[in-house]
């Protein structure tokens, strides 16, 4: 088995023709149809990725989201059907790590999953300091003064490749390339929410960031050590 | 602002009448502007006008009136004294022209009243050849002319009084003054006939009227500025209705819905309050209407939005599936299975561009901008074009400036117009180069897209943004274009406030230029490239449709 996965998505349809391209691919996948049930589902199958359509009967995905944030950091890709930037900004505010909109091809979703599945590979001694936080990346802690800070997964992932080179500044591209895994051109949004994420959990000002510094034009760098 | 042109210098030589005519703009702009200004100092004229020709034609008549009555007064007066005169001379037994004389200057002292009131003269009458004769006697302290034509009327009706009108010098102030000059002829034993002339100088008729002018012209000052104050007062009553008026359509331009007139009474202006907020009622209604369709239209192409997808998106997937296993089919069911899936990539392109055009009619598009270097916009659809343009044979270059080209602008949206611009001249190119140029100024930057291709004929410059438009009909479509895409850029482009314009030249080539201006607030002043390429001077002018 390559990871289990959850599918929320109230279209029975799509979520068979889901099951069977994720199948296909070895994933082994469990649907919800019903967006009240899908938090306990969430807690009974505690699935490595969670593929979630934002209109849902009952509770919607942004919710269901947000409740799932709260309680885990696991990967969520959302599903949805719109372009329109509120609902993607809310989404990726809400805790989605990545998209994927309606109507996608097959590879682009199985990109997606892989890339947000693609963990544990990094050296096994690595420890990075940005500002006042110490980083064990092997240990998958951000700690300041001892305290260890909760960072999902993806935001670890941006703030890893933010530290390991201070002075470098990076553009949203190559920020979507490194962590987000995008081979071509995605959705540099995805950047901003979670850089604004990442800020309001580790900088002391998130309106005055230091450690993770915007660089007008350009993209964002590590702030001074 | 380097070049000093020849006004300015001009302007500042005669600096003085410079500021005199600054002030004058200013009054003049002053009276354009305020109605009550212009009111006021329209009445007040009138007014004037009306006072002055009143008052003169009062004080003509008062000043008529007495002159009369002191003639008439002098007359009566100088009859009788005439009379007494004439008995003394009657019963004078001097017989002397000495003796004479002297009864003579007697008379005169006599008849001349000591307070300056009346003066007397005695002259020779025309007509009086007697040899023997008397100087003649004429008042001290005062000179008198008497006129001649008097003289001779006196000496033509011995009988009767002739009077007359002159001015002679006020002794007291050596001013004009005016005097009823009575004359009548004496007798005179010896000498002859002389001429009696009675003086009354009108000093206290002058005295009255100058009081009288004095009084009209306070009077007359005071009804003046009373009408400017009363036109003033009525006119506050009448404008400032107006202004409030005119202060509560600019709110409601300025889309303060709520904004009514007060309104009281049953009055012009009441009526005028009532018929501006029905008005305004009336537009509230209609763009709250308005206001509604839109939302409803928004929340309807979110739904076919989402509708629509999410079964395309099932068919996608087994499209997917079924092309990918197609070489296990016989092949019909093979190439069935390439064409349902590469026009389900026309149909999804189709799918996405109308939802955008028409998320753009619903006027539900919002913008999200950051600064960010159009340089690496440019450069990243360019790569991304590259597959493509190696296709076609056409190498594309870009020039672009080595400092950065920020400007605030969505990238998503700019990368869309970049991408459709490219994608079009790589099409349309013929194989033949295409150059990306990309520059800046102080208000905007700008990026051109040149090709060396079919061009455009005249008149398409315009039409090419039109909603599946297509340049030659005739045509084959040989590639996916779906129609939408300059439309939707043209829109991406408004958006940003900024322009996307196209010039074309059959067999020339064409160039679309896709202009922003660095901050959504600040408008483009001019375009950093020209349009037409063949031009070397930046166009500044917007033509877009």
């Amino acid at each position: 088995m390559r990871g289990r996965l959850l599918v929320v998505d109230d279209d029975l349809a799509l979520a068979e023709m889901l099951g069977i391209v994720l199948h296909s691919e070895g994933f082994d996948v469990t649907h919800v149809a019903d967006g009240s049930a899908a938090v306990a589902a969430f807690r009974e199958s505690r699935p490595d990725l969670v593929l979630l359509d934002v209109m849902l009967p009952g509770m919607d995905g942004i919710e269901i989201c947000r409740r799932i944030r709260a309680e885990s950091g696991v990967p969520i890709v959302m599903l949805t059907a719109r372009t329109d930037t509120v609902d993607v900004v809310v989404g990726l505010e809400s805790g989605a790590d990545d998209y994927v909109l309606k109507p996608f091809k097959p590879q682009e979703l199985i990109a997606r999953v892989r890339a947000r599945l693609r963990r544990g590979d990094e050296p096994a001694q690595e420890r990075l300091s940005i500002g006042d936080l110490e980083i064990d990346v092997a240990g998958h802690s951000v700690r300041r003064g001892g305290v260890a800070l909760s960072l999902t997964p993806l935001e670890f992932d941006l703030l890893v490749a933010l530290a390991r080179k201070p002075w470098q500044v990076f553009s949203r591209e190559v920020l979507l390339e490194q962590v987000w895994g995008y081979r071509h051109a995605g959705d540099t949004r995805l950047v901003n929410v979670h850089v604004q994420r990442l800020r309001s959990k580790i900088e002391h000002d998130p309106e005055r960031p230091e450690i993770v510094v915007t660089v007008r034009g350009v993209g964002y760098k590590a702030g001074p050590a | 602002m380097s070049d000093p042109r020849p006004g300015e210098a001009s302007g500042e030589i005669s600096g003085g009448a410079g500021r005199a005519g600054r002030v004058g703009r200013a009054a003049l702009a002053y009276w354009r502007r305020s109605l009550s200004a212009r009111v006021v100092a329209t009445t007040m004229v009138l007014g004037l006008v009306m006072t002055v020709a009143i008052g003169s034609y009062l004080y003509n008549r008062v000043a008529t009136g007495l002159v009369a009555d002191a003639e008439r007064v002098a007359t009566a007066e100088a009859l009788r004294l005439h009379r007494e005169t004439q008995s003394q001379v009657d019963h004078t037994d001097k017989a002397s022209v000495a003796d004479l004389q002297q009864l003579a200057e007697q008379l005169v002292q006599s008849l001349a009243g000591g307070d300056g009131s009346r003066y007397a003269a005695l002259v020779r009458s025309v007509g009086n050849t007697n040899t023997q004769q008397l100087s003649a006697v004429m008042p001290r302290g005062v000179g008198i002319v008497v006129p001649e034509e008097l003289r001779q009327a006196v000496a033509a009706n011995p009988d009767v009084q002739q009077t007359q009108v002159v001015s002679l010098v006020d002794p007291g102030t050596g001013a004009p003054l005016s005097a009823v000059v009575v004359g009548q002829q004496v007798s005179f034993p010896v000498v002859g006939e002389y001429s009696l002339y009675l003086v009354y100088p009108m000093s206290r008729e002058r005295d009255t009227l100058s009081v009288i002018a004095r009084t009209f012209g306070l009077g007359a000052a005071l009804i003046v500025l009373l009408v400017g104050a009363i036109a003033w007062a009525v006119s506050r009553l009448v404008v400032r209705p107006v202004r409030q008026a005119a202060g509560v359509a600019e709110q409601l331009a300025a889309g303060h819905l709520e904004e009514r007139m007060p309104t009281k009474g049953e009055d012009d202006l009441a009526r005028l309050g009532k018929s501006f907020n029905e008005m305004a009622a009336g537009l509230q209604e209609q763009i709250v209407r308005l206001e509604q369709l839109s939302t409803l239209q928004q929340q309807f192409v979110s739904d076919v939005s989402h509708e629509l997808r999410t079964p395309l998106t099932t068919i996608r997937m087994a499209a997917d599936l079924i092309h990918d296993s197609r070489t296990a089919f016989d092949p019909a069911v093979s190439r069935s299975a390439e064409l349902l899936h590469a026009e389900l990539d026309r149909f999804e392109a189709l799918l996405s561009d109308l939802l955008e055009i028409s998320r753009y009619d619903a006027g539900a598009a919002d913008i999200d901008v950051e600064p960010t270097d159009v340089r690496s916009l440019v450069a990243r659809v360019v790569a991304a074009a590259a597959p493509l343009a190696q296709r076609r044979g056409s190498p594309v270059d870009v020039v672009a400036p080595p400092q950065p080209c920020i400007a605030d602008v969505e990238s998503r949206r700019i990368e869309r117009i970049l991408r459709n611009l490219v994608v079009n001249a790589i099409e349309h190119g013929e194989g033949r180069p295409i150059v990306v140029t990309v520059a800046g100024n102080d208000s905007a930057v700008a990026v051109s897209v040149r090709d060396h291709g079919v061009g455009l004929r005249p008149g398409d410059s315009a039409k090419v943004f039109n909603r599946f438009w297509r340049g030659d009909p005739a045509r084959a479509r040989t590639t996916g274009g779906t129609g939408l895409g300059l439309a939707i850029s043209l829109q991406d482009a408004r958006l940003h406030h900024g322009w996307l314009q196209a010039w074309g030249d059959p067999g020339v080539g064409s160039c679309f230029r896709l202009t922003v201006p660095r901050s959504l607030r600040a408008p483009i002043e001019a375009s950093p490239l020209p349009l037409n390429p063949t031009v070397g001077l930046p166009v500044t002018v917007d033509v877009s449709p």
